[in-house]
Order: C-alpha cells, then sequence, then structure tokens
C-alpha cells in the first residue's frame, strides 16, 4: 500500500475507494460485535459466504462483518442495503431464504423483522425500529457502515479526514480551542472538559509528553468502550492522533481490558493498517508530525480505569492509585505530561473537527454537550447499546428506545453511572440526561451504564450488591475505601438477612460520609453513592427491612417465605414434582403445603405455578398462615369443575 | 523555588514552594496525627489520618496533608468537628484490626473512637505500608511486599532476601504502628528456616 504523503494523497485515495464502490450494489452488513459473535454471527457470515458462492452472487453481493449495531437483545443482526432491510436474530438457517427472497428478488422475510411488542406491527427499515429511531447516533452510528478490519471502508465514509484538517489548517493552539468552545466533556465518568485538560498537557512543561486512550471498561453491564474499539477503532486512533498533535505528544498507549480480546485484535489491525498508510509514524500524512502507538493489556482491575491507577499499572506498577495533584496533565506517565481520554471521548474528537465546535456544541444542555453512549440493561425490553443526545428525558431512553419494562412489571428506578453510580426513582424519571443534572440527583454520569429495575428488585439488595462489588474491587490503599467499605458490606448484608438493628443506618451514613470525604481517589469517594442513592429515595425499605425484618419488594431470600394459597391451589402436582427439596406434601386432588422447615427458598414453585392459578405466593414481614387440617386438603370435584 | 504562603490554624506560615501541607504544620510546631508517615519515605496518602480542612478561593474541601502541595493563600485547619468525625471513623476501622496498638489507643483517646465500634477482625496489620515502603525506598532491599490487594492485601515477607537481609538490619520493626510486623517476621524465620534443634526435639 502506498503512503499517503498529504492531504490531497487522503482525498485522492478516498475517491478512489468510493469509484470502486458502486452504491447501489446489495450489501449484506452483519453485525460481528461481541454480542452478536456470542449469539452465532460468525455462523451467519459463514452461512452468507457459502450461499453467495453456492450461487454465483460472490460477486454482485457485498458482504460485511461490521462493528456492533447496538440492539444486542435482538442478535444476530443482518441489515441489508441499500435498503436497510432490518432482520433480526437471523440463524444459518435463514440464510438462504433472505438470499432468495430479498436478494435475489424484492420481497421481505417477514419472521425475521422486528414486531412491535405491543401493536404486533412489523417494521422493515432499521432506522424505523423504535429503539433506533430515538436515538442520535453521532459517534456509534459509523459501526453498522464498516468493516473494522478494513481501514478502507473508514476512508471511505470520511475517515481521517479531520486528522488532515488539523494537520494542515490549523495549529495545536487552534485545535484545542475548537475542542474547548465545543464544551466536550469526558466521558470516563469525571466529566472534565477536555479542551482544557489539553491546555494543561500543552502547557506543561517537561518532555515527552504521552497520551493515553483508556479502555479498561469495569462497570458491571456496560460495553460501549468495547463496542466502539472493536466497531470503529480508527475513530478512536484518529481522535488520539488529533489529540497528541495539539497537545505536543509524539507516544500514545491504548490501554485495553485484557478481557476484550476482540477490541485488542481490531485495534492491532487498524494501528498496521494505519501505519502502512502513513496515517502513524514518521511524517503522518506528509506533516512534520511524528506519533507511534502502543496497546497495553489491563489485567483486569476495576481501579485501573481511575487515571493515576491506570498509569501505575502502565509503567509496570501495582494499580494504586495515587494523590492528585500533581495531575497526570502535569506529572503522569513516567513523571512526564500526560493526557488520558476514555475512549469515547476521543472518538467524538473528529466528529468536532469535521462538522465544527458550534455544531457540536448545538447539541444537548447549557452544561453537557453532543450526546452519550449508554449500555441499557437490566428489567428493559431492549437490551443493547444507545447514543442519545444530552438533554433527553430519562424517561423516553427507558420507554420510547428501551421499550419499557417486560412482563407487564413496574417501573421502579434506573442505576446510572456504574456501581458507584446512584438509583434514580420513578418521580425523577423526566430528568433530561447530562453531567450535572445526574449528579444533583445523587446519581452521576459515569462511563454510562444504565441498569433498569423493577418493582421486584429490593433497594437494599442492590446497595449491598454495588457496594459488595466495589469491595472486591478496592486497591486496599486507603483506609476509608478498605476498611469503610469492608463494614458497609457487612452491615447492609446483615441488613438484608433481617439481621439490622437500630443505629445501622446511623453507622452507614458515617462510613459514608468518612469514604466520600476521606478516600484517596474518585473510586472511593464514589463508591457510597449506591448507599447514599437508595437510601435518599427508598429509605422506607431500609427501615422495613431493620425494623418490621421485611422485604417489601419480596426478594431477601432471608426475609420471604414461600406458602401456597389453599384457596387457589388445583394440586396439579407441578411444584411439587419439581422442589428440590421435597417440600412440598400434597398429591392429586390434594391440596399442596410447603414444609416450612424443609423449604430453602429457592423459589421453584412460584417459579412453576401456572399464572391461571397463581397460587404460590411470598410472603414478608407477616407470620406464615398454618397448615390446612389434613381433612380439609381434599379437592372436590365440583371445584375442580368451575375451572 | 519561590516561597509560599498560607494559613494554618490562624498562622501565616512561609515555606518553600512544593512542601507539603503537613511539612507547612509541623515546620510552626503544629502537630497533625499520622499513621502511614514517614519523613523518609515518598508521601503516600494511605491512613487519611492527617485529613485537614483546606480552603481556597472560599471553597473548602478535606486533603491529605501529608500529600498536599501547600498552594498561596491556602487556608487550613487542622481540627474542626467534621475533621474529628472522620478522623475518629478512620481510627474505629484500624482500631478492629488492631485493638492494642498503643498508637492507635493513644490516638483512639484523643478523638474519642471506640475500639470495639465494629466486629473484630483481628488481622493486626493496617496497611500503612511503612515496612514495605522503608525497605524499597530506604534499603533498596525488596525484602518484604504486599501480597493480593484490596480487603484481602497482606504484607509478607520474601524469604529468600529476608533470608540474607533481615538480621542484620529490622530497621523497619520499629516503625510497625502495631506489632503485625514482627509477627510476621518470627513466622517467615520459622517456616523458612526452621531450627534443626528444635525440630529434632518436636519430632524425638
Amino acid at each position: 500500500m502506498a503512503r499517503l504523503n498529504s492531504s490531497e494523497d487522503l482525498e485522492r485515495l478516498r475517491r478512489e475507494i468510493l469509484a470502486r464502490r458502486d452504491p447501489k450494489k446489495p450489501c449484506v452488513a452483519v453485525c460481528a460485535g461481541t454480542g452478536c459473535l456470542a449469539s452465532g454471527a460468525a455462523d451467519v457470515v459463514a452461512a452468507f459466504r457459502r450461499e453467495l458462492d453456492a450461487r454465483g452472487l460472490a460477486d454482485k453481493v457485498a458482504l460485511r462483518g461490521t462493528g456492533c449495531h447496538g440492539f444486542c437483545e435482538k442478535g444476530p443482526i443482518v441489515v441489508l442495503d441499500p435498503e436497510e432491510t432490518c432482520y433480526l436474530q437471523a440463524t444459518p438457517a435463514d440464510v438462504p431464504e433472505i438470499i432468495e427472497k430479498s436478494l435475489m428478488g424484492k420481497e421481505v422475510v417477514e419472521r425475521l423483522l422486528y414486531v412491535d411488542p405491543q401493536t404486533k406491527e412489523k417494521t422493515v427499515r432499521e432506522p424505523d425500529i423504535p429503539f433506533y429511531k430515538h436515538q442520535k447516533r453521532m459517534v456509534f452510528g459509523p459501526n453498522r457502515k464498516l468493516d473494522p478490519r478494513n481501514i478502507e471502508d473508514y476512508l471511505a465514509i470520511g475517515g481521517y479526514r479531520a486528522l488532515a484538517r488539523a494537520l494542515f489548517e490549523r495549529t495545536p493552539e487552534q485545535v484545542i480551542l475548537e475542542v474547548k468552545e465545543s464544551r466536550l466533556r469526558g466521558r470516563g465518568g469525571a466529566g472534565f472538559l477536555t479542551g482544557v485538560k489539553w491546555e494543561f498537557a500543552r502547557r506543561a512543561a517537561g518532555k515527552p509528553k504521552y497520551v493515553v486512550v483508556n479502555c479498561d471498561e469495569g462497570d458491571p453491564g456496560a460495553y460501549m468502550d468495547r463496542s466502539l474499539m472493536e466497531g470503529n477503532p480508527h475513530a478512536v486512533l484518529e481522535g488520539l492522533l488529533i489529540g497528541a498533535y495539539a497537545i505536543g505528544a509524539h507516544e500514545g498507549f491504548f490501554y485495553v481490558r485484557q478481557e476484550y480480546p476482540l477490541a485488542v485484535e481490531n485495534l492491532g489491525i487498524a494501528l498496521r493498517q494505519a501505519e502502512e498508510h502513513g496515517l502513524l509514524g514518521k511524517n503522518i500524512l506528509g506533516s512534520d508530525f511524528d506519533f507511534t502507538a502502543q496497546v497495553h493489556r489491563g489485567a483486569g482491575a476495576f481501579v485501573c480505569g481511575e487515571e493515576t491507577a491506570l498509569l501505575a499499572s502502565l509503567e509496570g506498577q501495582a494499580g494504586e492509585p495515587k494523590p492528585r495533584p500533581p495531575y497526570p496533565a502535569v506529572k503522569g506517565l513516567w513523571g512526564k505530561p500526560t493526557n488520558i481520554n476514555n475512549v469515547e471521548t476521543w472518538a467524538n474528537v473528529p466528529l468536532i473537527l469535521n462538522e465544527g465546535a458550534a455544531a457540536f456544541a448545538a447539541i444537548g444542555t447549557a452544561g453537557s454537550k453532543g450526546t452519550k453512549i449508554f449500555s441499557l440493561v437490566g428489567k428493559i425490553a431492549n437490551t443493547g447499546l444507545v447514543e442519545v443526545p444530552m438533554g433527553l428525558p430519562l424517561r423516553d431512553v427507558v420507554f420510547k428506545i428501551g421499550g419499557g419494562i417486560p412482563g407487564g412489571r413496574k417501573f421502579k428506578a434506573m442505576q446510572t453511572g456504574g456501581p458507584s453510580g446512584g438509583c434514580i426513582p420513578e418521580e425523577l424519571l423526566d430528568l433530561p440526561v447530562g453531567f450535572d443534572e445526574l449528579t444533583r440527583a445523587g446519581s452521576m454520569m459515569g462511563s454510562g451504564g444504565m441498569i433498569v429495575m423493577d418493582e421486584d428488585t429490593c433497594m437494599v439488595d442492590v446497595a449491598r450488591y454495588f457496594v459488595d462489588f466495589l469491595t472486591e474491587e478496592s486497591c486496599g490503599k486507603c483506609v476509608p475505601c478498605r476498611e469503610g467499605l469492608r463494614q458497609m458490606h457487612r452491615i447492609l448484608t446483615r441488613i438484608t438477612k433481617g439481621e439490622g438493628h437500630e443505629g445501622d443506618l446511623e453507622t452507614l451514613q458515617q462510613l459514608a460520609e468518612t469514604a466520600q470525604e476521606a478516600s484517596l481517589c474518585a473510586l472511593g469517594r464514589t463508591a457510597p453513592n449506591p448507599f447514599l442513592s437508595t437510601l435518599r429515595y427508598f429509605r422506607d425499605e431500609y427501615e422495613a427491612h431493620i425494623r418490621e425484618k421485611r422485604c417489601p419488594a419480596l426478594s431477601c431470600k432471608a426475609l420471604i417465605h414461600y406458602w401456597i394459597d389453599p384457596a387457589k391451589c388445583r394440586a396439579c402436582m407441578l411444584c411439587l414434582r419439581k422442589c428440590p427439596t421435597q417440600a412440598i406434601d400434597g398429591g392429586k386432588q390434594r391440596i399442596h403445603v410447603i414444609d416450612q422447615a424443609k423449604c430453602t427458598n429457592c423459589g421453584t414453585c412460584f417459579e412453576v405455578c401456572p399464572a391461571k392459578f397463581g397460587a404460590v405466593r411470598k410472603l414478608s414481614g407477616v407470620p406464615v398462615p398454618p397448615p390446612i387440617p389434613e381433612e380439609q386438603r381434599t379437592l372436590v370435584r365440583a371445584r375442580k369443575q368451575d375451572e | 523555588m519561590s516561597d509560599v504562603v498560607l494559613h494554618i490554624d490562624g498562622k501565616d506560615v512561609t515555606v518553600p514552594e512544593g512542601t507539603t501541607v503537613l511539612e507547612a504544620a509541623r515546620s510552626v510546631g503544629i502537630a497533625v496525627p499520622t499513621l502511614c508517615h514517614h519523613e523518609k519515605l515518598a508521601p503516600y496518602g494511605g491512613c487519611r489520618v492527617c485529613m485537614v480542612e483546606a480552603e481556597l478561593r472560599g471553597a473548602t474541601r478535606l486533603v491529605a496533608a501529608c500529600t498536599h502541595p501547600v498552594e498561596p493563600e491556602l487556608v487550613v485547619r487542622t481540627r474542626s468537628e467534621k475533621i474529628d468525625r472522620i478522623r475518629r471513623s478512620v481510627l474505629e476501622l484500624l482500631l478492629a484490626h488492631a485493638p492494642d496498638s498503643t498508637r492507635l489507643r493513644e490516638l483512639a483517646r484523643e478523638y474519642g473512637a471506640r475500639r470495639d465500634r465494629f466486629e473484630p477482625d483481628a488481622s493486626f496489620c493496617i496497611h500503612c505500608g511503612l515496612c514495605v515502603r522503608y525497605c524499597a525506598e530506604v534499603k533498596r532491599k525488596f525484602a518484604v511486599g504486599f501480597v493480593d490487594r484490596g480487603i484481602r492485601k497482606e504484607i509478607a515477607f520474601v524469604p529468600e532476601i529476608a533470608a540474607k537481609e533481615c538480621n542484620a538490619c529490622k530497621e523497619c520493626f520499629e516503625l510497625c504502628p502495631t506489632s503485625y510486623l514482627q509477627a510476621a517476621f518470627v513466622l517467615v524465620e520459622s517456616l523458612a528456616f526452621p531450627r534443626p534443634a528444635e525440630t529434632d526435639r518436636t519430632e524425638g
């Protein structure tokens, strides 16, 4: 591949690539992100390749394994371009039919279309599916159009144009000014103004300077950085190159979790292709700007997402945070000025240079600009990655994009900001998405986790779960986090077991204050959020656990009992047969009774009892009614007939 | 390096730029408690009992005196109701591990910390890291280090290094605010180098 030695070379190559591609040529785009691969996308791609070859269509139809589309719930996803016909949960067995009907003919395979769970209406085109329709996919959108392993795909959609603009039309100071004017804030959690951060690093004395991509995404359930890195590594690299030019750095590091093998692989390919094209290395695009980048694989510590811990880990030390100041911008990697940004932040940079700071700043709220990618998970109909403009009410994310709560259950809370974020209750659902808005509500933006909870979720148990996670992930350097969380976890566990007592909440609040005020790093300072936000909005649940030994959500195992309502039991034998501890007494025509001494609260009987009977119930905070006398247990035939 | 003027507990203090708040306070005789600090070692910021209130341009926050560099016009308060509450809480958390540490009990008396506030967790080590850092930074021997992390973090001697270096040194022993270090050393000594005579006696 010939090196690109100027901005003109880049444009010429782009025109060549586009000239080789017929926009009308049918293209099968199969999502090859981790989610779809897990549900069998690789086999779907192989089936398409085989079937297209067998029918002699290999030249007439393009086939592309793309980055993650986001609608992971419904994978593997197949989109037929240029019509954008979208097939969900496609299997290799569906491939011949798709080819025959939709590629050779103009028919749609109805059974693979998206069906609205409420209206039962079908949607043909991907952008018309409600999940996508209400999103604004500026950063994440290109994923679906490109094969992350082919730089030509990225070049075809205008890739590296922003870099050329920075190198040839802007001074480093002008680039920084533009990023400052866009008001882009860091997408990794802290929400610091990116341009200001860059300026600190540019002005800092000392050489060399370094730039770092933070891809140590560790929040449970969050995978937006992973999908960007896997699906569009060139966008991240382009952002990094622009930042390095602006700051005056010639060396960069991608700190990627070891658990993200596909991201590491696709990134490695992207770096190699960029180098072959003269977009990385010496005299980039013929300019006098040199830059090299290396990939470093993290060893799986949540705390290494914290920038000082990440740098320590990159240096080969234990991944423990260091006090700031000095900030990495002044004294970072090996004591040199270093700028670290999150994957999504870097991926936003080319957009700002392409579209202009004003266009970027026109999207969003007063304090938060642009879009944010969230991983929407939990008790939600449409699980997946969603990109929304800042300022969109949370309600729209849950109901318009997420499709609401499955199983006819009620929304209870949304946990945002990762494990050290907070829970937002139903009454605050009209809150616009934004850094300051979420912080004021006692939660945070974090890196973009959104976990939806329904009425069956116990908020005390949620706090216990996240504090447990954070206790496990504490690096152990400072006392308020290591010891404080250990004690908080113990107390919360006791409360969920019905062993809480008066004074527990006060002790928890004291520990929370100590961790918030005195911890060394942001992990410790935000760690009490899951407790504090659930206490703020769901205090009654804490009190019910402590005072009445009752779990209002009927979720905490130690506080519930299963009981069969004799008036509803139809003696169908289902629960009796499935009970793993043979705790259910009964028989044909004999009402079933749970022996509480044998019951382990596994919940199997509750799950298998047919909904039309609904005889198994969970009780909490009330005594279990005594079993009905033997002689009344026989079901009379008449009762059976009314059914 | 130019000088910086700041205010600590109402006193004007002039110190060179780059000094920590702790050093500045001590230079004028203001005591700030510490557990993980040692003047020969790089500031660590682990124990957090040296938290002080630092006010700059009207905004007050809590900082660790041992790591926070002085800033011009910084107003520092080394005692307040909040500071005392935080220190008490930190001490109570540590007393769950080392209830009999003289140093901890001394501080506990001053801040009204209870020894039995939390369920005891008698691991004795309070993870101040003084031994580990002293061995690494001053002696450059690395005979003792941390293993594991978080709530499972422990100090451990490296027997091969300890066998060669420790008997003649033992300088870290007096740094330990609890009695754990000595115990850990005795343990590694007995496991790695059992005395033949004693071994014979027990087996015989």
